[in-house]
């Protein structure tokens, strides 16, 4: 078992957005959250990745047999666990190549490995740059200052291939995206996807799952988990929507 | 009177009588004799300024009332080498060092003799010949109107003066090391400057200010009056790296003739108190100013920048950015003055001043102040004062960074766009080391 949550609840500024989340993800297991707005997709994310104003009320998320909730945000980053942001962050003054080189020594010296000397962190960092087509150009300038909607999520995908993470979440990534961007980011995706890696996808909309295909498929409504299914599950949803999964849910609690 | 205590020389400490240190023997020959006399009068006049003032309504002088300095003499003998200077070079291997000790030019520790040529630097003594130079002496810091440039043109009783020649190209970066040295007694020095920058001339100065002893308190009272003559260009580079007791007020007058560019960037990390006046007068058409300034504080150290920029012509430009970081316990100020005068038609004036507070106990406080008298014009002027960016700071440490690191990252991205601005290499990256070091003690 690589991520195991049981029973998570969490709020933000006193209002509760997770109502108890179950979900177990494999080595090497995509599994693709969906839901409408509001139901607490990003919330989960965010959570996992270690905001600190979500409040967590109860539960707990095991992740390779520590407890994630008890880490600070850079420790679950050095364990594995890395975070693609809906909102990648501007950083002005902050090269993204001296961020990353930062950022990646530091997740390696917390693996017992050593760190990158210059010439060898730009070699790997050439090799992953063509992952997701980044120009030499975006990794001296400032991290995300000034890049468009596609070039922010190909820095975030391009982040994710330089610290080899064990979970990927993907949060909304494919929002804002033009289908070329899309394609761009997801196959940087689908490059990294190993027997070992597991990815939790986050999306609102079924066309990321054409590129990034997810062996499950949970809807999020309300701040749980009332469906799962396989990758066909998100068909169905893009045919039929959202809405007989929120009658069949109220019904239920009526 | 209670305060009275007795010195190695016997002589009365500053505020006890400073008229006694009228600097009247030491420069007889460029005949300063009733200038500095005047000058006392107006110190006696205005004091020290205290809180009712508005310019001067966040510094409290009360401790700078009571230590009991030691106006440093003319008399007593130099003792640091030019090696003391080299411990504090800045602008690379190939900056000329001038050292000034306690306010003294201390020609035997400065290495004079690979001034190249067309610049010159000594005393007025120096330059009594030099009309040019001597006609332009405390004829624009406003002694009148100012207690501590009264105080200063009392008793400044060695002004330095640095002379470009018209036409001269300087290729060698100068750097002025300014050493404090109160090894065994409280030291009031008052030191003076004359930058006179000649038409179509081109020189890089760097003055730096830097502690060698303070076992006693310092009062460093500087006064540099520079003058740019037509399309000439000065940068200018002021580092007060002092240690914690010293008290530094700092007046400094630009004047600038058509065509010239001045770049200024001040960079203060060090002293417990530090009142900067920078006064630049665009004084004719097509004058280029940008005034750069950053301030990293921590403890209780007080810094205040007081800048104004007038343009009294049309078609110049100027731009100013200011950045503080705050932590800990200290105070910054700043306040930015722009005054655009009726005749300065096509003026463009751009400010910024940002700030990042660390720290619960630490305050800024921020006032731009634009006063635009003519109609055809560009200005604008943005303040802000925040805390660190949160969001920034999670997105580091999701990836890894740890939460020291993330800040020290963040504050030093926010500090270095301004060294950023300097160009001389060398002395960008020694502007960098210094930053950083103080960026760590913030951390620490």
């Amino acid at each position: 078992m690589l991520l195991s949550i049981k029973d998570l609840r969490a709020s933000i500024e006193g209002k509760q957005i997770l109502n108890g989340i179950n979900l177990t993800i494999k080595p090497g297991e995509v599994h693709a959250i969906m839901g409408p707005n509001g139901s607490g997709k990003s919330t989960l994310a965010s959570v996992l990745a270690g905001r600190e104003e979500y409040e967590v009320q109860g539960g707990e998320v095991i992740f390779e047999k520590q407890d994630l909730l008890d880490m600070s945000p850079e420790d679950r980053a050095r364990a594995g666990i890395f975070l693609a942001f809906q909102y990648p962050v501007e950083i002005p003054g902050v090269s993204n190549a001296n961020f990353l080189k930062t950022a990646v020594n530091e997740v390696r010296k917390s693996r017992g490995l050593e760190a990158y000397d210059s010439k060898d962190f730009l070699k790997v960092m050439q090799e992953k740059m063509k992952l997701v087509e980044m120009d030499k150009v975006m990794t001296q300038r400032s991290v995300n200052e000034g890049f468009s909607g596609g070039e922010k999520k190909r820095n975030e995908i391009f982040q994710m291939a330089m610290l080899e993470p064990k979970l990927g979440i993907l949060d909304e990534t494919d929002s804002g995206l033009d289908i070329d961007a899309l394609r761009i980011v997801s196959n940087g995706v689908n490059a990294l996807r190993n027997a070992e890696r597991s990815f939790l996808v986050i999306t609102h909309y079924q066309r990321l799952l054409d590129y990034i295909v997810p062996d499950f498929v949970h809807v999020l409504y309300k701040g749980k988990i009332v469906k799962s299914g396989p990758k066909e599950l998100a068909l169905e949803l893009e045919e039929k929507g959202y809405d007989w999964i929120k009658d069949e849910v109220d019904a239920l609690n009526a | 009177m209670s305060t009275t205590t007795s010195t190695i020389s016997g002589n009365p400490t500053l505020w006890q009588d400073p008229e006694h240190y009228l600097a009247i023997d030491q420069e007889s020959n460029v005949g300063l004799r009733d200038l500095r006399k005047d000058a006392i009068s107006h110190f006696l006049r205005m004091g020290i300024p205290n809180k009712h003032h508005e310019e001067w309504k966040y510094l409290n002088f009360a401790s700078l009332a009571k230590t009991h300095y030691h106006p440093v003499t003319a008399h007593q003998p130099f003792q640091l080498t030019s090696a003391d200077a080299e411990r504090f070079r800045l602008a690379g291997k190939d900056a000329i060092l001038v050292m000034i000790e306690n306010g003294r030019l201390n020609k035997q520790a400065s290495n004079l003799k690979a001034l190249p040529k067309g610049i010159q630097i000594g005393t007025l003594a120096d330059f009594a010949d030099d009309a040019a130079v001597v006609s332009e002496y405390a004829m624009h810091a406003p002694y009148q109107e100012e207690p501590f440039v009264a105080l200063n043109t009392a008793l400044a009783f060695a002004p330095v003066v640095v002379k470009v020649d018209n036409h001269a190209i300087i290729p060698n970066a100068i750097q002025i090391i300014c050493l404090s040295n109160a090894d065994h007694e409280a030291i009031a020095v008052n030191v003076r400057f004359l930058i006179v920058v000649g038409k179509h001339a081109e020189c890089t100065l760097v003055k730096s200010h830097h502690t060698i002893h303070d076992r006693f308190p310092v009062f460093l009272n500087t006064v540099v009056e520079t003058v740019l003559g037509e399309n000439a260009k000065l940068n200018f580079c002021k580092v007060q790296d002092e240690r914690e007791k010293t008290t530094h007020i700092n007046y400094h007058k630009v004047i600038q003739a058509r065509d010239s560019v001045h770049h200024i960037t001040t960079l203060t990390i060090g002293g417990s108190l530090v009142r900067n006046n920078l006064n630049i007068l665009l004084n004719d058409e097509n004058c280029n100013a940008h005034l750069n300034g950053l301030y990293v504080m921590n403890g209780t150290q007080v810094v205040d920048n007081h800048t104004l920029v007038d343009h009294s012509k049309p078609n110049c430009y100027s731009n100013e950015l200011y950045k503080g970081i705050i932590d800990e316990k200290s105070t910054g100020v700043f306040n930015g003055k722009i005054f655009v005068r009726e005749d300065a038609q096509k003026t463009n004036a751009f400010q910024s001043n940002k700030n990042i507070i660390l720290s619960n106990d630490a305050t800024m406080n921020t006032k731009p102040q634009l006063e635009i008298f003519a109609d055809d014009v560009k200005c604008s002027h943005g303040a802000t004062t925040g805390q660190i960016d949160e969001e920034a700071l999670f997105y580091l440490r999701s990836r890894g960074i740890a939460e020291p690191e993330a800040r020290a990252l963040l504050n030093h991205a926010f500090a270095a766009d301004v060294i950023n601005q300097v160009a001389l290499e060398p002395l960008r990256e020694s502007l960098m080391e210094l930053l950083n070091r103080k960026l760590r003690e913030l951390e620490a």
